[in-house]
C-alpha cells in the first residue's frame, strides 16, 4: 500500500484510529469480509502494514501469505519479520493471509499462489521491509511518548529502550500509539551481520499445535448443520456419467441427496460413514467414447515411438550429431518413468457456506487467485463475496496447485446443485486420491553418449516424451514456441560443459490429467540425466566424483561447492563397493537450490536397502537451518519411495490398478536411511528448498546400486525396474 | 444407542453399528485430532488407545467399541505422552502434521510398553504409521530422548 493510499484511507474513516490499515482493496469492496468480520484487526492493535499485527498483550502476529503444509513458511516468513522488527521470537504469531492477490501475491508469480519452492525467496525483501516498518513506527511512538530523538532509542527482544533517561516498553505498550505514526517508504534494513533470529534454529510456531492434535486442517471444519459430500468420478479419464440411478443411495439412511454435478455424481448425507455407504450404493453407467482406454504399457510404447520421431529442440549446442558419429564409443538408453501420485495423508477436502450471497471456503488453498474467481464463477457471484480460509493443509507436494482450480469448481459445484443456503464438506478418499489423476507425468528419455579415445565425453542427446503440465491452463501463455519447460528443466541448463549435446521434446497427449509433483520436471531428469552420466564416466573409466568435477563448467562454482562438501562428508576415495556396500552419487539444482547427496546402499534380496544419504545444499541465506534440514530429509524420504515404490499404472481399457497404500506402498521408518545435512554458508539470495531435496536421491541410489550390482536400473520403480 | 468412554468421558452415540470409530469420533464427538488417511488400518493416522492398545480407529466398527475405554490425542495425559509431546517439540518433528495425532499415540504406547526401546523396538512400533513428509528420522530422535526423560 502506498503512503498516499494509506493517507486517503486514514482521512475517509474518521474514527477508526488504529487497525485500519489491513486489506484496503478487500474492505473498500467487499461488504461481506465485514459483515464476516475476516480479518478485522481487533481494537487497539497496531497493523502497520498487511503482514502485522501488533496487539496490546504483545503478541505479533504475522500474515503469511503462503499456505503452511509443512515447508515451514509460518516460521521462516515469521523469522523475517521479526528480525527487522528486533521483536522477542516468544511474542511471534502466524496466521493465513486472506485472498487478496493485490496484497498478498507472490512476487514472483504476479499473483496469490504458492509454489516452485518459492516462499522465502520472493518474500525475503518484502517481509524484512515489512518488519522494518513496523518497527520505524514503534519507534516514532515511543519517541513521541517520551519526548527523546528517535535516533537514541534501542530496540531488543521486543522491547524499546532510551538509554539515557532509561525508559522502556514492550511493543505492546506502544501499539496505539504507533498505529498513528507514518508508514516509512523505505525503512532502513539490517547489515546481516547483524542478524539474531536468520540462520537460527527458531522453533517452528505450528510443531506444537501439530503434536498434540490442536491444529485445526480443512477437515476438521464443522459447520452449523453442515452435510459430508463424496463424489463418485469416473473409473477412467475423461470419462462421462452415461445414466445412473440414485435410488440406492438414497435408501442409505443419512443420504439426503444426489446430484450430478460436473465431476462425477455427488452424494450428500447427514455424516462421513453414510456419504460414503451411499457413494458405495450408487449405480452409474459411464461412456468411455472419449476417455482414455490405453494401458501405461501402451502409453510407454507409444511415448517411446514418439522420442524416437522428429521433436522440438529445447536446448542445444554444438554439432552433437557429428561428435556422435565420430565418437568411439557411443552409449544409448531409454529410461521410463511412471505417473506418479502425490498423496498428501490429507486427501483432497474442502468445506463451503453459503451464507446470504456470500460464498466462505475453507481449503488448503494452494492458488487463492485462481481458486476465488473459480468460485465466484461457478456460483454466480461477486468475486468480492468470496472468502478464502487458507486452511493448514495435510501435504500437498504439489497436488494443491491447481491450475484449473478443479477442487475449488467441485466444491462450489456442490453448492450449486444444492440451490439453497447451507454448508456442506467435500471429503475425497485414498482411491479418489489415487484414481483422481493430475499425476507426475509419465516421462520416457531416450538419450544417447558419445566418448573419445582419451575417454572424454563428446556428445549427448536426450530426447524426452511426455505430457505438458502447462498447456490448456493458464499457464500456457507462458510457454515459448510451443515447448513447456516444465517437462524438461534439469536435462537443459546442466552445469556440466558437454559441447556437442541437444536436450529436445515430443509433446504427448492425453486425457489423464498432469500435475507437477515435489521438483516437477527434476523428478525424472535428476535421475536421468545422473545415471546416464555415471554411465558415460565409468565407460571412460573415471571416477564418479573427480569425472563431475572435471565436466564442470568453469561459472558452476555453486555446483562445485555442494559435489566437493558432500564428498568430503562422506569421505569418498573413489571406492564405489565397500564390502557389501555401494556408494552412488548425484548432483542437481533445481529452483536455484544446489544440492548433492552420496548414498550408501546394500542389497538386500534384489532390492536396494538405503542405509545413509550426505546431503550437501547451498540455497542461499539460511533463514532457519533446521526447517532446511528437515526439508532435505523429507525431500529425501520422498523421492526414495518413489524411485523404490510408486507407480499408477493404467490397466487395459483405462482403469487404475492402484487403490490404497497396500498396492501404492510410502516408505516407512524401518526404510528411512540416516541422513546428515550440511548447509554451504553462502551470502546468496535465500532460495526454496521445499522440492530441491528429492532429485537428487534417485540417482544416487541408482548410481550406488549400479555401483554394487552392475545393474543400470533404466525402469522406475526400482520393485518393476530391477526385473527388467 | 453405543456406550463408550472417551478420554475418560462417557459418551452414548446414536449411529449405525457398522460406522468407524473414527467417524464417530470426529462427526460426532467432534474430537478432530484423530485423522483419516486411507481408510484400511495402511497408515495409522486415525491410532488411538482402545482398552490400552492402539487400535486403528478407521477399521473399528462401533459397535466393537461399545464399552471400551477409548483415549484420543486430545486425552493423553500421562508421564510418557508428556514426555513424547515434549521431544516431538524440542525436535521440531512435524512437517505437515497430518500423521503426526498417530504418531504420537503410537510412540506414546510404546514407551508405556518399553521404556527404553531399540532401534528395532521403534522400527516394529512405529512402522505401521506412514509419515509422507518423512520426518522419520526425528521421529526415531524424538522417541529416544522422550525415553531418556522418563528414565529420569
Amino acid at each position: 500500500m502506498t503512503e498516499h493510499t494509506r493517507r486517503q484511507f486514514l482521512s475517509a474513516s474518521a474514527g477508526l484510529v488504529v487497525a485500519v490499515t489491513l486489506p484496503l482493496p478487500g474492505r473498500a469492496q467487499s461488504g461481506a469480509a465485514a459483515i464476516l468480520g475476516q480479518d478485522a484487526p481487533t481494537q487497539g492493535d497496531f497493523a502497520p502494514n498487511a503482514f502485522i499485527r501488533v496487539a496490546p498483550d504483545d503478541t505479533v502476529t504475522v500474515l503469511i501469505k503462503h499456505i503452511e503444509f509443512g515447508q515451514g513458511p509460518y516460521t521462516g516468513l515469521s523469522t523475517l519479520v521479526a528480525e527487522e522488527m528486533d521483536a522477542d521470537w516468544s511474542q511471534m504469531r502466524a496466521e493465513a493471509a486472506p485472498a487478496n492477490a493485490e496484497l498478498y501475491a507472490n512476487l514472483f508469480f504476479g499473483m496469490q499462489g504458492t509454489g516452485g519452492s518459492t516462499a522465502i525467496a520472493n518474500s525475503y525483501m518484502q517481509m524484512r521491509k515489512a518488519g522494518a516498518a513496523a518497527r520505524a513506527m514503534l519507534v516514532a511512538a515511543a519517541a513521541d511518548e517520551w519526548g527523546v530523538p528517535a535516533g537514541e532509542i534501542e530496540v531488543a527482544q521486543g522491547v524499546v529502550r532510551h538509554g539515557a533517561s532509561d525508559r522502556s516498553a514492550r511493543f505492546g505498550e506502544l501499539a496505539e500509539r504507533a498505529a498513528g505514526m507514518r508508514v516509512p517508504e523505505d525503512p532502513p534494513l539490517k547489515d546481516p551481520a547483524q542478524f539474531k533470529l536468520i540462520g537460527t534454529e527458531v522453533q517452528k510456531l505450528d510443531t506444537k499445535p501439530k503434536s498434540t492434535g490442536q491444529a485445526t486442517f480443512t477437515l476438521d471444519v464443522y459447520r452449523e448443520g453442515m452435510e459430508t459430500v463424496v463424489v463418485r468420478h469416473p473409473p477412467f479419464f475423461g470419462g462421462r456419467v452415461a445414466n445412473f440411478d440414485p435410488a440406492p443411495a438414497m435408501a442409505v439412511p443419512g443420504v439426503v441427496a444426489v446430484h450430478e454435478i460436473p465431476s462425477g455424481i455427488a452424494v450428500y448425507a447427514t455424516s462421513t460413514a453414510a456419504a460414503l455407504k451411499g457413494r458405495d450404493a450408487l449405480d452409474v453407467e459411464w461412456d468411455d467414447t472419449e476417455a482414455e482406454t490405453r494401458s501405461s504399457e501402451e502409453m510407454l510404447q507409444a511415448f517411446s515411438e514418439a522420442a524416437a520421431a522428429e521433436t522440438l529442440v529445447a536446448e542445444e549446442a554444438g554439432d552433437v550429431d557429428a561428435a556422435l558419429e565420430g565418437a568411439e564409443q557411443v552409449i544409448e538408453t531409454e529410461f521410463r518413468f511412471p505417473y506418479l501420485a502425490h498423496a498428501p495423508l490429507e486427501t483432497l477436502d474442502a468445506v463451503i457456506e453459503m451464507r446470504d450471497g456470500v460464498a466462505e471456503l475453507w481449503m488448503g488453498s494452494q492458488f487463492p487467485s485462481l481458486d476465488k474467481p473459480t468460485l465466484a464463477q461457478t456460483l454466480g457471484v461477486d468475486p468480492s463475496y468470496v472468502i478464502i480460509n487458507v486452511m493448514f493443509a495435510g501435504g500437498s507436494f504439489g497436488r494443491r496447485a491447481q491450475p484449473d482450480a478443479h477442487l475449488a469448481a467441485e466444491i462450489a459445484a456442490i453448492a450449486k446443485a444444492a440451490g439453497r443456503d447451507g454448508s456442506w464438506k467435500l471429503l475425497w478418499t485414498r482411491e479418489d486420491d489415487l484414481h483422481g489423476g493430475y499425476f507426475r507425468p509419465m516421462t520416457v528419455h531416450r538419450m544417447r553418449g558419445g566418448i573419445d579415445a582419451e575417454g572424454n565425453i563428446v556428445g549427448w542427446t536426450d530426447v524426452l516424451a511426455n505430457q505438458s503440465i502447462m498447456a490448456g491452463g493458464p499457464m500456457e501463455a507462458m510457454m515459448d514456441k510451443g515447448l513447456d519447460p516444465t517437462a524438461y528443466e534439469g536435462a537443459t541448463k546442466m552445469p556440466y560443459d558437454l559441447v556437442n549435446f541437444r536436450t529436445s521434446w515430443a509433446r504427448m497427449e492425453s486425457p489423464v490429467p498432469v500435475l507437477w509433483w515435489r521438483s516437477v520436471g527434476h523428478t525424472h531428469t535428476g535421475y536421468a540425466t545422473e545415471v546416464f552420466l555415471d554411465m558415460l564416466l565409468e565407460a571412460a573409466g573415471k571416477d564418479p566424483v573427480q569425472g563431475r568435477l572435471d565436466l564442470l563448467r568453469a561459472d558452476a562454482g555453486r555446483d562445485r561447492a555442494v559435489l566437493e562438501r558432500v564428498a568430503a562428508m562422506a569421505g569418498w576415495d573413489g571406492q564405489r563397493v565397500k564390502g557389501d556396500r555401494g556408494y552412488g552419487i548425484a548432483l542437481h539444482e533445481s529452483f536455484n537450490t544446489y544440492v548433492a547427496q552420496i548414498a550408501e546402499v546394500s542389497n538386500d534380496n534384489g532390492m536396494p536397502r538405503v542405509h545413509r544419504v550426505w546431503c550437501a545444499v547451498d540455497c542461499g541465506v539460511a533463514v532457519n537451518p533446521g526447517v532446511i534440514r528437515a526439508q532435505m530429509e523429507g525431500g529425501i524420504g520422498y523421492g526414495l519411495t518413489a524411485l523404490l515404490y510408486s507407480q499408477i499404472t493404467l490397466l487395459p481399457g483405462g482403469r487404475i490398478a492402484e487403490n490404497n497404500f497396500d498396492d501404492y506402498r510410502m516408505l516407512r521408518i524401518n526404510e528411512m536411511p540416516a541422513v546428515e545435512v550440511e548447509i554451504l554458508d553462502t551470502d546468496h539470495d535465500p532460495s526454496g528448498v521445499g522440492e530441491p531435496g528429492t532429485p537428487p536421491i534417485g540417482p544416487a541410489v541408482g548410481n550406488a546400486w549400479r555401483a554394487l550390482t552392475g545393474q543400470t536400473v533404466t525402469r522406475l520403480p526400482f520393485t518393476v525396474g530391477v526385473q527388467s | 444407542m453405543y456406550n463408550l468412554t472417551v478420554n475418560n468421558r462417557e459418551v452414548s452415540v446414536d449411529v449405525p453399528g457398522d460406522t468407524p470409530l473414527l467417524w464417530v469420533l470426529r462427526d460426532e464427538l467432534r474430537l478432530t485430532g484423530t485423522k483419516f488417511g486411507c481408510g484400511v488400518a495402511q497408515c495409522g493416522a486415525c491410532t488411538v488407545m482402545m482398552d490400552g492398545m492402539t487400535r486403528r480407529s478407521c477399521v473399528t466398527p462401533i459397535e466393537m467399541a461399545d464399552g471400551a475405554f477409548v483415549e484420543t490425542i486430545e486425552g493423553l495425559d500421562t508421564p510418557e505422552s508428556q514426555a513424547v509431546q515434549a521431544a516431538w517439540v524440542a525436535n521440531d518433528v512435524p512437517q505437515c502434521g497430518w500423521c503426526q495425532s498417530g504418531q504420537v499415540v503410537s510412540a506414546t504406547a510404546l514407551l508405556t510398553e518399553i521404556p527404553q526401546p531399540t532401534d528395532d523396538d521403534i522400527d516394529q512400533a512405529m512402522a505401521g504409521n506412514i509419515c509422507r513428509c518423512a520426518t522419520y528420522q526425528r521421529i526415531r530422535k524424538a522417541i529416544h530422548d522422550a525415553a531418556r526423560t522418563l528414565e529420569g
